[in-house]
């Protein structure tokens, strides 16, 4: 497997049935292991990327690989199953599936996924022993594996989400403005556990977010608008 | 599939008291459609096993229905009798193989009291052909000898020997009674589900000798003729109120009819019991169809609500859905998801329904019994109900496929970021 997680070239994609929307990508490439910071103002295209990477979207030209597995050849279903396989998403909030217990919406991705199951078992006995682990590492001990993540805080929870993504050893890791909902103090807290863990597990990390001053923890920032030749209006 | 019963169960959970609610009632409504499905088939099973191997009922003119409710269900009162002239004279007719007169117009305790012969515990069949059985004792010999049905014993509590009292008409209420003649149990009859168990048989000449000293259907003031006397007496019927005929070959009962329908002497009709419960259960049928329908249609409202209620949420389940998606459910899991939710309370329902029907049968079957004459004894499903509940089930997880396919476009359109 080579060293490149993603491979955009000459991507071009439109809303259907909206005329205005375009968002090319000339070039960009991300490497294994990598942290990017992708900076850009809401309605920038961030969420578009976002969904055209997680397999959700697909463009009308261009290569797009992830992985060095190419999403526009692939079904929906396939790339359902891709971005299961290899992807952990994170979002802004509302995260959890609200009625599953802290531990069984860790353990979720693998109930779906045969591969990120097997990866989680494979450094310990149970899903539930991994979920553990990993809800530790983030700093929330064992009694809150139990707990309804509805009885959680709003940083609680995002660790959570994290140790959600996280779990199985994904390839990528995709953090929609996961720390748009904390105070200042937690969302460094928060980035540092988050990079803490994709560095010991040498997960690549693209991490989108509109607040330039996150930039500084990551060892590659991007502008989206330097990325995109992005256009909001019409043409 | 694993993952997939898992969470809908979970969420089903979460939401467990709308669907719990919901359940409930479709469980009502299946309760309803089950039971009167069971009625229905109770009643017309009861119904049609009412009389067997009789060829012709006659009667004094009137309607044939009327004739079979009263000679055969115990329903309603003749408005005229048979002399007993034209019984011997029919009973001797060639053709006519057996015939067993009966009288009604008493009555023991709410039970119709029948005089007839002992011709009627050898000739009187029902449901596939099968003979009255004795559970104890014999057919009447004495005067003062009673017969009485299952029900009659176990619910009056009687047993061989036991005394008993007459009362005249149907009134339970003893005012004008026959306590001058008691009579004395002689048998008592095995269950047969029918008339015959809630009835007191007597010989015709018991009848009479009870209203020996009666006239104009009250006691002749200042006559009274003890019960020792009453031998003396002529005892031989003047009238009687139907008779059961059997003929020797089945192929004359047209011609039989005819004769009797054209009786000279008075005005007789003669019904074959057949084509007249046919007719009865025609009338019957029209309330029991539409009674059938409207709990079909009461079905139809809780699945409709049911559809309501899951489409409802699913407005506030856009994030649930997204989420779900994003560790991997496609959108055909997200289908199943909420098709098995619907399905889940709908055979939670079902249950309910079924469950909530044994109990109900439990403590209704003793006043259905008494009151109606419909016995619900044997309680298993017919195969009617199971595919009526098999319907039910069917169409629940039909309709749950409208909130599945919903959710399937909402996520489909949603992807991974859920819009509100």
């Amino acid at each position: 497997m080579s060293q490149t997680v993603i491979d955009i070239q000459n991507l071009l994609f439109q809303w259907p049935g909206r005329e205005g929307f375009r968002l090319s990508i000339p070039n960009f490439q991300v490497d294994r292991g990598e942290r990017v910071f992708l900076q850009g103002a809401s309605g920038s295209g961030k969420s578009t990327l976002l969904s055209l990477l997680g397999g959700v979207l697909v463009p009308q030209q261009g290569r797009l690989q992830v992985l060095d597995t190419d999403l526009t050849r692939m079904t929906s279903s396939e790339r359902d199953r891709f971005r299961v396989d290899h992807v952990g998403l994170l979002f802004q909030q509302f995260n959890l599936v609200p009625y599953l217990s802290v531990r069984e919406n860790v353990i979720l991705p693998c109930r779906f996924s045969q591969r990120r199951r097997g990866r989680a078992l494979e450094s310990a006995d149970s899903l539930e022993l991994s979920a553990d682990r990993l809800l530790g590492q983030l700093g929330l001990d064992s009694t809150y594996a139990q707990q309804r993540v509805t009885s959680l805080s709003v940083g609680q929870q995002q660790r959570v989400a994290a140790a959600r993504s996280l779990m199985g050893h994904p390839d990528l890791i995709i953090a929609d403005e996961p720390t748009s909902a904390l105070d200042a103090d937690r969302q460094s807290e928060f980035l540092n556990v988050l990079l803490g863990r994709c560095n010991e597990e040498g997960v690549t990390l693209i991490f989108v977010s509109h607040d330039q001053r996150l930039a500084h923890h990551f060892n590659r920032s991007i502008n989206l608008s330097e990325l995109c030749s992005f256009n909001a209006g019409p043409v | 599939m694993r993952p997939l019963l898992f969470l809908a169960f979970a969420s089903a959970w979460n939401r467990r008291t709308t669907l719990g609610l919901m359940a409930i009632s479709i469980g009502l409504s299946v309760m309803l459609l089950l039971g009167v499905e069971q009625l229905r088939t109770q009643a017309r099973e009861s119904f049609s096993q009412s009389i067997s191997g009789t060829d012709l009922v006659v009667g004094a003119r009137t309607s044939p229905i009327q004739l079979m409710l009263y000679a055969v269900f115990r329903l309603g009162d003749a408005t005229h009798n048979i002399r007993w002239s034209s019984y011997q004279t029919i009973s001797q007719h060639p053709s006519v193989s057996w015939s067993v007169p009966i009288s009604l117009g008493d009555s023991h305790r709410g039970f119709a009291v029948i005089g007839t012969t002992t011709d009627y515990f050898e000739y009187f069949r029902y449901a596939d052909r099968r003979l009255l059985a004795f559970s104890s004792g014999k057919p009447f010999v004495d005067i003062f000898d009673a017969v009485v049905g299952a029900d009659v014993a176990q619910q009056l509590g009687y047993q061989l020997g036991d005394s008993i009292i007459l009362n005249h008409g149907a009134g339970g209420m003893g005012l004008s009674d026959h306590a001058d003649k008691p009579f004395r149990v002689s048998g008592i009859l095995k269950r047969t589900g029918l008339s015959v168990d809630r009835s007191v048989h007597i010989s015709l000449e018991a009848i009479e000798a009870i209203h020996l000293d009666w006239q104009g259907g009250a006691p002749m003031p200042g006559l009274s003729i003890p019960a020792e006397y009453v031998r003396k007496f002529d005892l031989a019927p003047k009238e009687i109120t139907a008779i059961f005929i059997g003929l020797k070959s089945r192929a004359g009962v047209f011609q039989m009819q005819r004769y009797i329908n054209q009786y000279k002497t008075e005005p007789l009709l003669a019904v074959l019991p057949g084509v007249a419960l046919d007719e009865l259960w025609s009338v019957v049928s029209i309330v029991e169809k539409s009674l059938l329908a409207i709990s079909a249609l009461v079905v139809g409202v809780g699945l409709s609500g049911l559809v309501a209620v899951v489409l409802a949420g699913l407005g506030e389940r856009r994030r649930e859905l997204a989420v779900l998606r994003s560790v991997g459910a496609g959108p055909g899991v997200v289908f199943m998801l909420l098709a098995i939710e619907g399905l889940m309370v709908v055979v939670a329902g079902s249950l309910i329904g079924l469950s909530g029907l044994m109990v109900l049968s439990m403590f209704a079957t003793p006043i259905l019994e008494t009151h109606l004459g419909i016995s619900l004894a044997t309680w298993t499903l017919s195969a009617e109900s199971w595919k009526l509940l098999l319907i039910v089930m069917a169409t629940g997880f039909l309709v749950s496929l409208i909130p599945g396919y919903r959710a399937y476009r909402i996520s489909l359109a949603d992807g991974l970021t859920p819009r509100l």
